[in-house]
């Protein structure tokens, strides 16, 4: 079995402790010096960084939120001077502002390294053809995989997403052996290889990379058995990173999270507190070896479990479960995260007031669809017929630059939104995945 | 092969180290790197004993050795060559060679056939001492004087060296002499070093991993080629591009 990093990804659990307690304490080091946040959050607690003595005096810390990165847009959370960063990401954000992630030189050999490492247990080695099919650009995931497949030394094709006859054709002519997507995508993709009458023997697939969105066994055997390839889960967020967080070996029970550069925690979402080895909770992470942009304690909203034991596999690493549901409203569509608020402040701010509505999630055939249903207010209802089209197309438009996916809008009339004990249900998912 | 946890170490009331973990595995090469005053000898001289921390944990070979004394920590197999040199320079260098081997021979025995074999081998890594044997040390050259350091705390025949500022005051060239030196005792001696140097760039050059000390807190761990690449150890100890990377 392959192995890309043995030393970090095979230490015993004493050595492994050993390095991350120094890593801990350097990290607590910087960020106390450098990032204000940090700082002051400490001193708040009376926390001084002689505090934290071993691993489990991590508890000891502040838990970061995503309201905490907000607070510090854009850069208040780096811990270098902008200069030394090389590169830099965004997500989509919460409810006003994105969060602003940077990369020094050394964060991306770092980053490249840990998508290395999952690419390697599922197989994937230089000899082989990379099929990207994440979106390039802001996004963390696209890049992440690139500089993975580069360091191990495969032929990257930056696909990006979209154009799925074409990618057909890619993978038909360039002979790809690696693809790269949401597990979803790549459905659809087997859909569309079928309706065009392409035989999957005749394509040239070994492994396929999934992640950005949650998925269930039921849907890795269904990708396996129709693209012939073996498919693995992997896992990363931007905030902490982008992918390479954590990633499947070709055993498929569980993703290694990279301990020598993570200290995952399993936290009670209600509480914050620490869940006893084993129990089910929200995952939140610190970061070990980054240097723009380090966190610490970071809730990932990710709901999944922890498993020390070894795996056959060799790696000594813990394992989490596959992420089935988050702690929060967060709606992943077609691997985009969205929050509910984001639309409503989007709708709000078009209508010019509030309108009751109710958002919609289906997964139609392979790819998941985001529908808006707006109740006809006496405001609307007043408009012309073209102005409603046009107040409408406003809507779309401002949620799709809000949170960079297309939503379907619909308006139905007044009261016909069912309503439990007065009240509408803000989202219904209908997804079973 | 040395794990250390949180030791804090004090001149006094002045606090030198605070909360200092670190490892060495077997073969390394691991350079610490810091201003001046980061607490750089502080933690070597805290590890062979010299100032014995006042809390925390030093394992050596899974033997907890920060209540030792020195002597019984050289016994163990940690040699420490002092920041300065430091050479008996009232002692020929033949005697030199011979002290550096006291502790180890009247615990282990060997005799003097032991010593001379030993002593062979220093000969053998630095063929200016063989000429010199007879010359007293003091009359050395600052180059034979830092080689002769080395060369008696090899005779202890440590599993570890300590080696604090080896090509400080040395002339360039002599300097590499040292360091070719080192990365010797590493290579083909399976010496495991921990190495203090004022000129980063070559100790990361040769060292596995590195650390980086700042006023007695470790905030850096890190292979030597992470730490060539990180900024704040370009703009602290490599003065490279100093002038655009201080300014915010």
């Amino acid at each position: 079995m392959n192995i890309w990093d043995q030393t970090h990804e095979c230490m015993s659990r004493d050595e492994l402790e050993q390095l991350q307690l120094e890593r801990l304490q350097a990290i607590i080091n910087r960020v106390h010096k450098n990032v204000t946040h940090y700082r002051k959050k400490f001193n708040e607690m009376g926390i001084i960084p002689e505090d934290i003595c071993s691993l489990s005096d991590l508890t000891k810390l502040p838990l970061t939120t995503k309201d905490d990165l907000n607070l510090n847009y854009p850069y208040g959370m780096f811990a270098v001077p902008l200069r030394e960063v090389v590169r830099i990401h965004s997500s989509s954000g919460t409810t006003s502002k994105p969060i602003v992630m940077g990369y020094t030189k050394n964060d991306i050999k770092i980053w490249s390294n840990l998508v290395a490492r999952f690419m390697t247990a599922a197989g994937v080695t230089h000899d082989d053809v990379v099929q990207i099919a994440f979106r390039y650009g802001l996004f963390t995931g696209a890049f992440g995989v690139h500089y993975g497949a580069e360091t191990i030394g495969a032929s990257v094709i930056p696909m990006g997403t979209g154009n799925t006859e074409k990618q057909i054709m890619i993978m038909q002519d360039y002979k790809t052996t690696v693809l790269v997507s949401t597990p979803s995508y790549a459905i659809a993709l087997a859909d569309r290889i079928k309706q065009l009458g392409v035989d999957p023997k005749s394509l040239s697939l070994k492994f396929g990379l999934f992640g950005g969105e949650p998925w269930s066994e039921k849907m890795r055997e269904e990708i396996e058995s129709r693209l012939l390839l073996s498919a693995t889960d992997n896992y990363g967020l931007s905030e902490v990173i982008g992918p390479g967080v954590a990633g499947e070996c070709s055993c498929k029970k569980g993703l290694h999270i990279y301990e020598d550069a993570f200290i995952p925690e399993i936290i009670d979402p209600e509480t914050g507190a620490v869940l006893p080895s084993g129990s089910e909770g929200e995952l939140a992470l610190t970061t070990l070896t980054k240097e723009a942009f380090p966190m610490i304690r970071y809730r990932t909203g990710d709901i999944t479990s922890l498993d020390y034991a070894q795996c056959e596999c060799g790696r000594t690493l813990v394992r989490m479960k596959k992420i089935v549901r988050r702690s929060d409203d967060m709606l992943i569509i077609r691997g985009v995260n969205v929050f509910p608020s984001q639309i409503e402040d989007a709708l709000f701010s078009v209508a010019q007031g509030e309108t009751p509505y109710q958002l919609v999630v289906e997964r139609k055939g392979a790819m998941d669809s985001l529908e808006l249903i707006i109740e006809v207010t006496d405001k609307i209802f007043s408009l012309e017929l073209q102005k409603q089209r046009s107040f409408l197309e406003m809507i779309k438009k401002r949620i799709g630059s809000v949170t960079g996916i297309n939503v379907e809008v619909k308006l139905v009339e007044s009261k016909s939104i069912l309503r439990q004990k007065g009240k509408i249900a803000r989202v219904v998912d209908k997804r079973q995945i | 092969m040395l794990t250390i946890k949180n030791i804090n170490t004090y001149y006094g009331q002045a606090q030198a180290l605070k909360n200092v973990s670190l490892h060495l595995t077997e073969g390394e090469i691991v350079t610490l790197i810091g201003a001046n005053g980061a607490g750089k000898t502080t933690l070597l001289n805290s590890l062979s004993g010299v100032v014995p921390p006042r809390s925390g944990q030093i394992i050596f070979n899974n033997v907890p050795i920060n209540n030792l004394a020195a002597h019984r920590i050289v016994q163990m197999g940690i040699s420490q060559v002092p920041e300065g040199r430091q050479v008996f320079k009232p002692l020929s260098v033949e005697d030199n060679l011979e002290l550096g081997a006291y502790l180890h021979h009247k615990m282990l025995g060997g005799g003097k056939a032991e010593v001379k074999k030993t002593s062979e081998m220093v000969y053998a890594l630095f063929p200016i001492l063989r000429e010199r044997r007879k010359q007293l040390a003091g009359t050395l050259s600052g180059g034979e004087q830092q080689m002769l350091a080395i060369g008696r705390a090899f005779m202890a025949r440590p599993k570890l060296m300590l080696l604090d500022e080896p090509s400080m005051g040395l002339a360039p060239m002599v300097a590499q002499e040292i360091f070719r030196v080192i990365e010797n005792l590493s290579r083909e001696k399976k010496t495991t070093i921990l190495l203090v140097e004022q000129n980063a760039r070559a100790a990361l050059k040769m060292a596995n991993r590195g650390y980086v000390l700042e006023n007695g807190r470790l905030i850096l761990e890190g292979t030597a080629v992470e730490l060539l690449e990180n900024k704040d150890v370009q703009r602290a100890y490599l003065g490279k591009d100093k002038k655009e990377i201080w300014e915010r």
